[in-house]
């Protein structure tokens, strides 16, 4: 039998926000964990976050804001993947975000927000629980 | 060093005591096997003077205010007067902003600390399309100077003392500050303050970069020349570490990166024919105040021991000031919980306790609600108030050095101080700072040390209070401080009046200058004022200074 296909994921820093200890973090814990993780690099617009995941044919979307501009640049890049009607891509995000701007980021589509004190095993799990075969 | 009357005896004394511990733990172990630091320093059970490894206590050490400064850049420090404290601030509007300023003075703060929105600080004018979402979220957003005039209505300029976290158009918004006095009719060589313009710890750590090392640096030194000769009493520069400790290094780290940073800055300025001793005693330091106590205290005064080898011997300095590590401290904010942040407060005043203990100029002591929104006015009021507290209640301020002579405190010094030079060493031989941060070499030690304290927390061998230990199920707090989104709107108005009312042709002018200037060998900042005086907005300089020199891109580092 075929190795099982490896989850594909584009760590993304959307926005101008320079803070990457958090982003690189995690995207060493998920290459650690098997996956293979495609990062960006700061200062992502959304359209090149959006371009990044279609050429890397990701399996996963994990952006990381720490600057507050979390609710415009999450559902910006929500909106462009509904406009190039890609709907199977898992995005999650993370960085200081108020619990009370998750209920909208989440309507927008982003599946789950992961916030200060998580740990990198909780985001495995998440990851491989929403797309294990 | 021993002891020379003391030390054959408290060598056999010591032995006869571990011998006798080492049978008591067996029956009774230790908390841990080993005991090391987060610097991966091993600490022993006990010091004694036989630890002692400085080889001569007036040339290690000395007395405060004397070479090589270790206990303290001054003879009387807090003695003579309590260091600065200093409040990191600014959001939204100039209005807004200015009026957090003036509340932070009416609360006993003696200086102020200006915080820029990102796309100021990257210089971009607020209708640029990468600063949609951005405009005065975590700092004021100023545009042009009509924006800094009113950020500093009814501050007068010749009384406070100004520090502004601004790096890569660090020259345009020093501009802008000096046309402001103008207008208040302030002389400039009376002005106070500090711009960062550390543009070689953006490249590494904190990701506000505009253009590439090279004008980057010729911009900085640029400005210390200028500075030395029109406005003598600015600090041209804070060489920081305090965001490459955020961005997870070591204390170790933090030291060798900062100051390798710092050599790099004097040899460009050298280079560019500067003299030493004429902007030396302008540099500024800025580190973060971390957990590790006794370790941060030791860090401050490795640090000074360090720059002064430096100065002294590797750049020939005269002038003793300017060998001198001042520098400013911010508690560190990467070790706030979001869960039960009341916790934070403690935190932050060992934190303070252990830059004070240090020896800082200055101090920033974050707010308990940092790691889930902008602080506050209570949250900053607290964090102000711990300040008072150490100052004004603790009595530590009362004598130099308080910790100095401590046998750990010496040794832990001693460390730290060799560690860091043998880190210095190796960035020597890559060719210095800029060269190991065009080859990774920076980003990749801090990645690895960010990655090995996380797990570190989440196989509990470093326990976080409230987050992997004594957890408790709490009610996230409301009520947080949130930037009206109508700011962009409103800066983005303003612009479009700004350039309808203006005389642009006085702008195509200075900017036209200022290109020539840029694009041969002039000192930058004559033209820069001039289009700053002109209304020339922070982005159209940019863009021309974009056009020249490039933009910065990033290395990569991870993976193999």
């Amino acid at each position: 039998m075929a190795e099982k296909k490896k989850i594909r994921v584009l760590a993304a820093k959307p926005g101008l926000d320079g803070h990457d200890r958090g982003v690189k973090v995690v995207a060493s814990a998920l290459m650690d964990a098997g996956m293979e993780v495609i990062y960006t690099g700061l200062r992502q617009s959304p359209s090149q976050i959006v371009e990044a995941a279609i050429q890397e044919d990701v399996d996963v979307i994990a952006m990381s804001i720490l600057s507050g501009a979390h609710d415009y640049l999450f559902p910006k890049v929500m909106d462009l993947l509904a406009e190039k009607d890609i709907r199977d891509i898992l995005v999650i995000g993370g960085g200081i975000i108020p619990d009370e701007d998750i209920p909208a980021l989440k309507a927008s589509g982003i599946a789950e927000i992961f916030g200060p004190g998580t740990t990198t095993g909780d985001i495995i799990q998440y990851i491989r629980d929403q797309k294990s075969v | 060093m021993s002891d020379q009357n003391g030390g054959k005896s408290l060598e056999q004394a010591l032995k006869k005591w571990s011998e006798q511990v080492e049978q008591k733990i067996k029956k009774r172990p230790e908390r841990k096997a080993e005991f090391v630091n987060t610097s991966g320093i091993p600490v022993k059970r006990v010091y004694t003077p036989l630890d002692l490894s400085y080889s001569d206590y007036l040339s290690d050490i000395g007395l405060p205010g004397d070479y090589p400064f270790t206990r303290g850049v001054q003879p009387t420090m807090y003695r003579g007067r309590y260091w600065t404290m200093r409040q990191y601030a600014g959001f939204a509007s100039a209005a807004e902003s200015n009026k957090r300023y003036r509340f932070l003075l009416d609360q006993g703060q003696t200086g102020l600390s200006v915080a820029f929105d990102l796309p100021t600080q990257i210089g971009y004018d607020s209708d640029h399309e990468m600063a949609l979402g951005e405009v005065g979220k975590v700092g004021v957003a100023i545009d042009s100077v009509k924006d800094m005039e009113i950020l500093f209505h009814k501050i007068p300029l010749d009384q406070v003392s100004t520090s502004m976290t601004i790096n890569a158009p660090a020259a345009i918004l020093l501009a802008m500050y000096v046309v402001v006095a103008e207008q208040q009719g302030v002389p400039i060589e009376k002005l106070r303050g500090t711009i960062q313009n550390d543009i070689l710890k953006e490249y590494s750590s904190r990701g506000t970069y505009i253009f590439p090392p090279k004008p980057s640096m010729r911009i900085i030194t640029d400005i210390f020349s200028f500075c030395a000769r029109e406005i003598p009493l600015w600090n041209t520069i804070s060489i920081s570490g305090y965001h490459i400790r955020e961005a997870g290094s070591t204390a170790v780290q933090e030291v060798a990166f900062t100051l390798a940073n710092g050599i790099a800055y004097v040899q460009a300025a050298l280079d560019a024919g500067l003299d030493v001793d004429s902007f030396g005693p302008r540099l500024s330091f800025f580190f973060n105040a971390h957990l590790d106590f006794l370790e941060e205290v030791a860090k401050f005064r490795a640090i000074r021991r360090l720059w002064a080898d430096i100065m002294a011997k590797r750049f020939k300095a005269q002038n003793p000031k300017s060998m001198m590590v001042r520098f400013h401290t911010q508690t560190a904010g990467c070790t706030l919980t979001a869960q039960q942040p009341k916790n934070n407060i403690v935190r932050v005043a060992f934190q303070a306790l252990a830059a004070v203990l240090g020896g800082t100029q200055s101090l920033h002591t974050n707010s308990m609600d940092e790691a889930l929104c902008l602080p506050s006015e209570e949250a900053v009021q607290i964090a102000l108030r711990t300040q008072q507290l150490i100052a004004y209640e603790s009595g530590v301020a009362d004598t130099v050095d308080p910790l100095g002579g401590s046998y750990f405190m010496e040794t832990l010094t001693q460390e730290i101080y060799e560690r860091a030079k043998a880190y210095i060493d190796k960035i020597d031989e890559m060719g210095g700072a800029v060269e190991a941060i065009e080859k990774g070499y920076i980003q990749r030690e801090i990645q690895d040390s960010a990655y090995t304290y996380q797990r570190e927390i989440e196989k509990e061998e470093r326990i976080v209070v409230g987050l992997n230990r004594f957890q408790t199920q709490e009610e996230r707090p409301g009520h947080l401080l949130r930037v009206d989104p109508s700011v962009q709107k409103e800066q983005a108005e303003s612009l479009k009046k700004l350039k309808a009312e203006r005389d642009n042709e006085k702008v195509k002018q200075s900017l036209s200058t200022l290109q020539k200037a840029a694009q041969g060998g002039d000192n930058l900042m004559p033209f820069i004022l001039e289009a700053v005086r002109s209304y020339a907005t922070l982005g159209e300089i940019c863009d021309l200074l974009r056009g020249i020199f490039g933009e910065y891109q990033q290395v990569s580092t991870l993976g193999n």
